[in-house]
């Protein structure tokens, strides 16, 4: 009797869930539909991690993707084919990653890959792109995607290897320390970005007289940071993603610690504001130079696409701007752009991604060639100091 | 108890930071621990949902106080209420219905829900981290040459008064024994008027409105996400079992001895080895006492 009851439940509540997941499924699905091309469309797909730990960086650049698709089949495609993407979500899982991969071009036979959103899932990609021959296009930071390059695999934001050249340059002729701490997430980005820190700064006589790291989920930070008190650090350079570098924040200003926070790109959101509160003031980080326009030289092709970018991203979603959306947005139109050039070919495409010149995307311009698959340099990223909340220039 | 000793000795006020701060995340661990203790002492069942119920509050809190703008006070009450029937609509839905069920049918039922949790989470509120404004501002004071946010005085006063109202319902009250007994012979229990269904209930009830309390007031510090029960149910999990399952006292001896573990190991080692070392410092615990440092010897059978 009961086992038929719960059973019951349990089939009405399965029953229930499909067919939410339906209605909602189907709600997002129909404004895709092309409505001026004609032609037999053109399909890219994209892999990102739309939900897991990395969700905050797929999500915005879900919606690029879709606003740029919107965006050029309104303007009738290209060459008269309409543009589909077939978007796949890895769940920031690796092995996810590699499924999803093998999916869109074995099945779905799509012309080239956008993604994946992390380092760790745009690695799992990157050999099988390489064995179907198909170009990546990845919106991941990690230095490994592109050192040793591979020669299907292209990357779009800047480098962590960029990043930490912009913030040990700041450390040496801005702030002019040779002695700092560093407190790392434990985590595959915040090690690799203490690791290339210890390695490089010797360079810029800056010297690492402490080591320390967190989990990610931690909640207090008190331990490791009274430990970097007592040393004769001149300044703390904080490595992570949200929420950490947050507790690292109001933990600092719980202690009194006054000495300069410097942090990662990983912070370059409003998100670190709202979590640090007061406690960000101050804290210093690298960026793109779209977070404030105002940096990018005015009348430039650059400052004009950032700024129509901006407001066309603000009419469809009532939201600013992110570094993940503009990730998304550039690795979709520069595949669009060698398609174009190319023709339904992947090789061919490959060819026109990697000749890309001055190609004026929302992150900079970029400049790719068979040694450089990154496309940009630490030019196009600026240091941001926080002031009363608000996100100010800092020359460096 | 001896490393904390030594420690003092060593270093005295980073040796106090390093406590006062480990007694704060400690804390946290033992209002986790708590939750699971209600159940298990009147059921025997380990509830796996328990950290999702302190998510749930964190997340309420957030929705009514940040978005509607509803006073704090008010948005408290409203979201451990919301949170307590969620709690006891379970149990009265799903865990009430089925007849003789296993201890194990109901701890997977339990580990079901807190996926499904998740789930409704991340799709109601998205993947964001969000941030709830400290009940009394964030100016940090100094105590014992240490400082400390204002926060944490909250979380002290809060499990304080947690276990003390705890001890008194398992020890002193009716319904506090019965439902003891009940865990421990259902049969006999049911014989003297205890009503084990009723108690399964009352558990319920007070594990969630425990576990959304507790994560409202850990939300300023500790910052709240929709996956944020799972490592909070962990830590509180394994702060249970090393006090003793079963039995307040030991869930906060079993949680504040894991908070300053942790802290004065990352202080004192390579911080990387944080959880490893308070993890083997659980193994050995319960190799020496399976039944915990508080935890009684069962008597069953």
């Amino acid at each position: 009797m009961s086992g038929h009851r719960s059973t019951r439940i349990l089939a009405f509540t399965t029953c229930l869930l499909m067919f939410l997941s339906f209605f909602f499924g189907g709600c997002g699905k129909k404004e895709d539909e092309p409505v001026t091309p004609t032609k037999e469309p053109y399909k890219v797909g994209a892999v990102l991690s739309i939900s897991g730990p990395n969700a905050p960086l797929g999500t915005p650049e879900q919606r690029a993707i879709r606003l740029f698709e919107k965006e050029i089949n309104a303007k009738g495609g290209i060459n008269g084919h309409p543009l589909e993407v077939i978007i796949e979500d890895d769940e920031s899982d690796p092995a996810k990653a590699s499924t999803a991969v093998t999916k869109l071009i074995t099945q779905m036979n799509v012309l080239a890959v956008v993604g994946s959103s992390g380092t760790g899932t745009t690695l799992a990609m990157s050999p099988i792109v390489e064995r179907e021959q198909v170009p990546l296009v990845s919106c991941a930071a990690g230095a490994q995607i592109t050192n040793p390059i591979n020669k299907w695999v292209f990357r779009t934001p800047p480098t962590d290897t960029m990043a930490l050249q912009k913030v040990l340059e700041y450390l040496k002729n801005t702030v002019k320390v040779t002695k700092v701490a560093v407190l790392h997430d434990a985590n595959a980005f915040g090690t690799g970005g203490a690791d290339a820190l210890q390695a490089q700064a010797p360079n810029y006589g800056i010297q690492v007289i402490a080591r320390e790291s967190y989990g990610s989920t931690d909640t207090d930070m008190t331990g490791q940071l009274t430990k970097i008190k007592q040393t004769a650090a001149q300044a703390l350079v904080v490595w992570g993603t949200n929420p950490g570098p947050a507790v690292v924040a109001q933990n600092m200003k719980q202690l009194g610690i006054t000495i300069p926070y410097v942090g990662s790109h990983g912070i370059a959101n409003k998100k670190f504001i709202e979590l640090a509160g007061s406690a960000a003031d101050g804290v210093v980080f690298p960026a793109g130079r779209l977070l404030i326009p105002s940096s990018i030289p005015k009348n430039s092709a650059w400052r004009k696409a950032v700024d129509r970018f901006a407001a066309a991203y603000k009419k469809e979603y009532q939201l600013e701007i992110d570094t993940f959306a503009a990730h998304g947005y550039d690795a979709i139109a520069m595949v669009a752009e060698a398609i174009k050039k190319a023709g339904p070919d992947r090789a061919k495409i490959r060819d026109e991604i990697e000749k890309l010149k001055g190609f004026v995307g929302i992150d900079g311009v970029y400049n790719y060639s068979p040694t450089n698959h990154d496309g940009l340099t630490a030019d196009d990223l600026i240091m941001i100091k926080i002031v009363n909340g608000k996100w100010t220039e800092e020359k460096s | 108890m001896v490393l904390i000793i030594v420690t003092l000795a060593l270093k005295k006020s980073t040796g106090l930071q390093w406590i006062l701060s480990g007694l704060t995340v400690g804390s946290i661990y033992a209002l986790m621990a708590m939750g699971f203790s209600v159940i298990f002492s009147s059921t025997r069942v380990i509830n796996f949902a328990q950290g999702e119920f302190s998510m749930l509050g964190g997340m309420l809190m957030y929705t009514f106080s940040n978005r509607a703008g509803i006073p704090a006070l008010y948005s408290f009450i409203l979201s451990v209420l919301i949170v307590t029937l969620i709690g006891a609509g379970f149990e009265r839905l799903v865990i009430h219905p089925l007849k003789k069920p296993s201890v194990i049918t109901i701890i997977l039922i339990t580990i079901g829900l807190s996926i499904f949790f998740r789930a409704a989470a991340k799709w109601i509120w998205g993947t964001d981290t969000l941030a709830i404004a400290p009940f009394s501002g964030d100016k940090p004071f100094k105590l014992l040459g240490a400082t400390l946010v204002p926060q944490s005085l909250w979380i002290f006063g809060f499990t304080l008064l947690t276990v003390v109202l705890m001890f008194i319902f398992f020890n002193r009250t009716i319904l506090g024994k019965g439902m003891r007994a009940a865990a421990e012979n259902p049969e006999a229990a049911t014989l003297v008027g205890v009503s084990p269904p009723a108690t399964s209930l009352v558990a319920w009830t007070i594990a969630a409105a425990l576990g959304a309390s507790a994560g409202i007031i850990i939300a300023p510090i500790k910052f709240v996400s929709f996956d944020v029960g799972v490592m909070l149910g962990l830590k509180g999990f394994a702060s249970a079992i090393l006090g003793g399952l079963g039995y307040a006292p030991g869930a906060v001896v079993g949680g504040l001895s894991l908070g300053v573990l942790e802290t004065i190991v990352a202080g004192v080692f390579p911080s990387g080895y944080k959880d490893a070392v308070a993890f083997l410092v659980l193994v050995i615990v319960l190799l020496l006492r399976p039944q915990g440092i508080l935890g009684r010897q069962e008597k069953l059978e």
